[in-house]
């Protein structure tokens, strides 16, 4: 285990700092890479000693940093470590992620740091159990989070790729396990082509992964309900509870107001619609079809319901708006009598958070923060943007795939021979199987079975 | 049946059931590493019987024979003495996937083995049928043969091949048979099943043989041997070849043909749905080729001498289930074939296998101690598939009797490791071939270096002989010796060079460059530099293309080296195989359940059985570091 892995070790979110931590052989040279000290020497970092200056990617700055080095074996995980204090926010601690695993470092599995301790001997015996629990619970968290992501596009996107790669794959391994057979052989231009159209569709899907976008713009989101319901005391609420980044910026219209607010370090794009504020009816007053159009944008809609009166036929139109969407449900008004429940209303809609909520008393709220939080880690969002990449591991393996594919172009122009280039076709393939969580296994030979006519 | 009386026929180290290529490897290999063995045959004239067709090697299974060959055992050395023709397939692609391949000659094949077996020292020959496996307190104890024999032994490998239950289907006609018209082995079946095996069907196929002289060969294309023979044996790597070898020929099926199929497939068994028994994919029957890819106008079919003292030959890609009327009829309609003459009808044959997965990396059964297992039983097919399992189990069957560590050859060592492996951790769902893209390091599991691979190991073991390890380290030096050599060689940009450099279509030199780093080019071959090496010392064919592969391919065999290095690190991490995984906490349920039925040998087998996460290979390392510290305490 001398390989170097990295990872933020703070809570992603909105906090004064992050801290991005590397453990390995080679962490200190990674870090001698991209960091330069103030004084412009980029050597200057010595062992338990704080550290001032930049990391830069191409003298570009990416943030000002503390940074410490730890020689072994006195660590946490009794190896050399580094760390570097950045500013809080995700981008910070991000980019700088990024830039470490561009230079030769891994990232961390779930609990691997704690791992890498206890099997260096820094944790005792008694911690083991503790070790294993850590390790268990944070893998199904990741693997949680990866299966969520992989339900939208990014999963028919990644398999695409993958069933060419497989039939190049099973065509070459027909040519070489099945010399005599009558089958055409496959040629280098074929391989080539293909190779090419794998390459730019991993460039596609990696040109989306930048998650600038989203974190510029903020998640847009919409709060909707019937007159009276309570919309304006969210608003108000969630800008009182939070910094608000930018106030009162007009809308393209005079009816729609923005308000940008940030949950632990997640932005919101709150589009107030004039029927936040009035007490006509929503639908009534901008236009069915423009009602549609603002939830059809919607990254994110809060749909408030007052459940101290009867569902209305108003109530009614607003859940048909939002059936399909990324809904937040908030059951308000629960000070007053209860007139139905949460499984009343799960009658209508189903697959929903919802929350039951006394915005005036300031209940529930964090709750409903909590869940727009989980939602956004989750990659519950299907971001408008075409963010289709938004998890890094991801990006990470998508990289990898790409550095392969290249490989493999280079291999076919300098007719290398097929079991050679057909290595990192493979390891191509692979790297695009573990965002999907495939493995590899008996795929080839039943691809080669089902396509090719062989055997004697 | 009237009980048989008993009587003691002797003690033995090791009994060997079957005398195919499995059980030949295990009888020679115990033998030879001073087990007194016995050998038991349902016929001696059927020892390593070539039932289906007549060739050894090709991909994968070549490679399977070179490290037979390099370990010590007999395949490549007996094909070597009996092959009518040879070929090294694939050699427009790259060294790791060259796979020699040639025509045996089946009777000499078998005359040769058996004359060896004959010939060895610890090793009785003997036929006859057992019918029972005596077990006591789960350890083998012996055999029992049908006519009473009962052989007393401390180990046991089972290498039934398609005799165990063996049933032959030709049509609506299916009868209890063993391959080619022998007795099958169905009492043993029976015992088997009495003891608690779970049995389960796999089934096979071969194609008619015919006459020679039925033949038209002037419409068919002729397939001559290479002009170059490279033997199997690392042994004969210096002798001189002077046969005459034997043409196949390459012709192809009909439109009406495939007419009088599908007219017909109503009366196949396998369509009819009466073989239960799967059969292997890669060797599909004439019928399923035709119903699985209908668009296809014709197939290749091959005419292949059975041998040189007979007029038999074998229609390779012709295999059939369909009644014999019909095969006369179909097998009339390739291109040639118009008058042919059968000699023996084609046939399907189903046949008893074990759930592989009950065994251990080292071929024996996990609760049966001295209980090994080789060959088609453990769901393999091929005859190479066979002899690699068979000397396996013959070494480790040796190894357990002398109180000494399994001999277990990983995934990055050798074929060998990757077929049992696979058998072994992942078992099969149908007769199991190997293939070069089953290794995942095939770039270092090369035919041509096979015995710098094995060798030693196979030495260390006591089956290697002194001979073949003094070869092998004489061209383990010599290799090193020219690759320094070569280092040491620095060629300057002179204008003589240039021209010859030129002449041999590449670029001119700019600045000085060893002829180790010229070599890479991949238009430059080892052997056209002489031209500008006059010193070079004189090298035989296999070490000159050791040199050239190793400089070649450097790196992308560095780039392999370093994903074994990954692989090992799981591979050394050893568990025991008792262990109970129920009482590990962490584990996920479906992975102590997988765990504790294939007991894995080490974590790297772990990580390969199916349901076993990533998370539970973290609890299991975790674990092994709990118990070696609290081990250490206690000490």
């Amino acid at each position: 285990m001398s390989d170097t892995i990295a990872a933020i070790s703070t809570a992603i979110g909105e906090s004064g700092i992050g801290i991005v931590r590397m453990s390995g052989k080679n962490a200190l040279n990674i870090a001698r890479g991209k960091f330069v000290s103030i004084k412009g020497d980029n050597f200057k970092i010595e062992n338990r000693k704080l550290s001032y200056g930049h990391i830069v990617d191409n003298d570009h700055i990416i943030d000002e940093v503390l940074i410490s080095f730890m020689k072994e074996p006195y660590t946490y995980t009794r190896e050399n470590m580094v760390e570097i204090y950045c500013h809080g926010g995700i981008i910070p601690v991000k980019k700088i992620l990024e830039l470490l695993l561009n230079s030769g470092a891994r990232l961390a599995e779930a609990g691997e740091f704690t791992k890498r301790a206890f099997l260096n001997g820094r944790l005792d015996l008694s911690q083991a159990e503790a070790v294993i629990d850590m390790i268990k619970s944070k893998t199904d968290k990741s693997f949680e989070v990866s299966l969520n992501q992989l339900e939208g596009s990014l999963s028919n996107k990644i398999n695409e790729i993958r069933d060419l790669l497989l039939s190049m794959i099973a065509h070459i391994e027909v040519s070489i396990d099945y010399p005599e057979e009558d089958i055409e052989e496959i040629t280098y231009e074929d391989l080539e082509k293909d190779s090419n159209i794998v390459k730019e569709k991993i460039k596609a899907l990696l040109s989306t992964a930048d998650r600038g976008k989203i974190l510029r713009d903020g998640l847009n989101t919409v709060i909707l309900g019937k007159p009276n319901v309570g919309k304006s005391s969210l608003l108000n609420a969630i800008l009182r509870e939070n910094r608000a980044i930018v106030t009162d910026i007009p809308g393209t219209t005079r009816d729609i107001i923005e308000e940008y607010v940030n949950i632990d370090g997640i932005p919101l794009k709150v589009v107030d619609t004039a029927g936040i504020r009035d007490t006509d009816n929503l639908v009534e007053k901008i236009g069915v079809d423009k009602a549609k159009s603002i939830v059809e944008d919607a990254d994110l809609i809060i749909a408030i319901f007052d459940v101290s009166t009867e569902l209305s036929d108003e109530d009614i139109e607003i859940i048909d708006l939002i059936k399909d969407k990324k809904t937040i449900i908030l059951l308000n008004k629960t000070d007053l009598q209860s007139l139905y429940d949460k499984d009343y209303f799960k009658k209508y809609i189903k697959n929903m958070h919802i929350i039951s909520t006394s915005i005036t008393n300031g209940i529930g709220l964090d709750i409903l923060e909590d869940s727009i939080r989980d939602m956004f880690y989750s990659g519950e969002f299907n971001i408008k943007s075409d963010a289709i990449v938004t998890n890094l591991r991801h990006k990470n393996q998508l990289e990898k795939a790409l550095k392969n594919i290249e490989s493999v172009l280079n291999d076919l122009k300098a007719q290398v021979p097929l079991d050679c280039l057909e290595v990192d076709l493979k390891n191509c393939w692979e790297n695009l199987g573990e965002i999907s969580g495939d493995s590899v296994g008996e795929d080839i030979l039943d691809r080669i079975f089902s396509e090719f006519c062989i055997g004697k | 049946m009237k009980d048989v009386k008993h009587y003691d026929a002797g003690e033995y180290d090791i009994v060997v059931i079957g005398a195919g290529h499995a059980g030949v490897e295990a009888a020679l290999a115990g033998s030879r590493m001073g087990m007194k063995t016995i050998m038991l045959t349902m016929s001696l004239d059927s020892i390593v019987a070539l039932s289906c067709n007549p060739n050894i090697g090709g991909t994968g299974k070549g490679h399977l024979v070179r490290e037979i060959d390099a370990l010590g055992g007999e395949m490549a050395i007996n094909i070597d003495k009996s092959f009518i023709q040879s070929r090294m397939l694939n050699t427009s692609k790259g060294p790791a996937v060259h796979s020699l391949r040639v025509q045996a000659d089946k009777r000499k094949y078998h005359t040769e083995m058996k004359k060896v077996l004959e010939n060895e020292p610890n090793l009785t020959l003997r036929q006859g049928e057992v019918v029972d496996i005596l077990i006591e307190d789960s350890q083998v104890k012996g055999v029992l043969t049908r006519t009473g024999a009962i052989y007393k032994a401390k180990a046991v490998i089972l290498c039934t091949g398609t005799y165990l239950g063996g049933r032959v289907y030709i049509g609506e006609v299916n009868y209890q048979s063993g391959p080619d018209g022998m007795f099958p082995s169905i009492l043993l079946s029976d015992s088997l099943k009495n003891k608690g095996l779970k049995l389960r069907r796999l089934k096979t196929g071969t194609p008619a043989r015919v006459h020679r002289d039925s033949i038209d060969y002037s419409v068919m294309e002729v397939q001559p041997g290479d002009e170059e023979i490279i033997p199997f044996s690392f042994l004969n790597m210096d002798k001189k070849f002077d046969i005459e070898q034997v043409p196949c020929y390459l012709t192809y099926t009909t439109d009406k043909m495939h007419e009088i199929i599908r007219n017909n497939l109503y009366r196949s068994p396998m369509y009819a749905g009466e073989i239960e028994g799967v059969g292997p994919r890669y060797c599909p029957s004439i019928e399923d080729k035709i119903v699985r890819f209908p668009d296809r106008d014709k197939h290749q079919v091959f005419i292949e001498p059975e041998g040189l003292s007979t007029k038999e030959m074998y229609v390779q890609g012709v295999s059939s289930t369909l009644p014999e009327e019909v095969q006369l009829e179909m097998y009339k309609h390739i291109i040639g074939l118009e008058n042919v003459k059968f000699m023996r009808t084609a046939y399907a044959i189903e046949y008893d296998s074990i759930d592989s997965t009950i065994l251990k990396l080292n071929l024996e059964h996990k609760e049966i101690k001295n209980l090994f297992f080789a060959g088609q039983i453990n769901g393999s097919s091929g005859y190479e598939e066979a002899a690699a399992q068979g000397l396996m189990a013959g070494i480790n069957a040796t190894l357990n009797l002398k109180g000494k560590e399994p001999f277990i050859l990983d995934r990055s060592e050798a074929y060998i490791g990757v077929l049992i492996d696979d058998l072994v951790t992942k078992g099969t769902n149908e007769p199991y071939r190997m293939m070069t893209s089953r290794a995942e390091y095939r770039l270092t599991l090369r035919q041509d270096n096979a015995d710098l691979r094995l060798t030693e190991k196979g030495y260390k073991i006591g089956l290697a002989s002194e001979e073949r390890y003094r070869k092998t380290m004489e061209k383990k030096k010599a290799i090193e010796n020219e690759l320094e050599r070569l280092k040491s060689i620095i060629i300057t940009p002179t204008s003589e060079t240039n021209e010859i450099l030129r002449k041999l279509g590449t670029t001119d030199l700019k600045s000085p460059i060893s002829l180790y780093e010229l070599i890479r080019r991949p238009e430059l071959k080892y052997d056209d530099l002489i031209i500008i090496d006059s010193n070079r010392p004189k090298l035989v064919r296999e070490i000159r293309l050791q040199v050239e592969t190793q400089i070649k391919y450097e790196g992308y065999i560095k780039k392999q080296m370093i994903q074994i290095e990954q692989f090992k690190k799981l591979e050394n991490k050893r568990l025991n195989i008792d262990e109970d995984y129920t009482n590990i906490k962490g584990l996920s349920n479906e992975a102590k359940q997988k765990l504790n039925n294939i007991k894995p040998y080490s974590v790297g087998q772990a990580s390969r059985i199916s349901g076993v996460s990533p998370a539970d290979i973290n609890v299991l390392l975790i674990y092994l570091e709990q118990k070696r510290r609290s081990e250490k305490k206690s000490v």
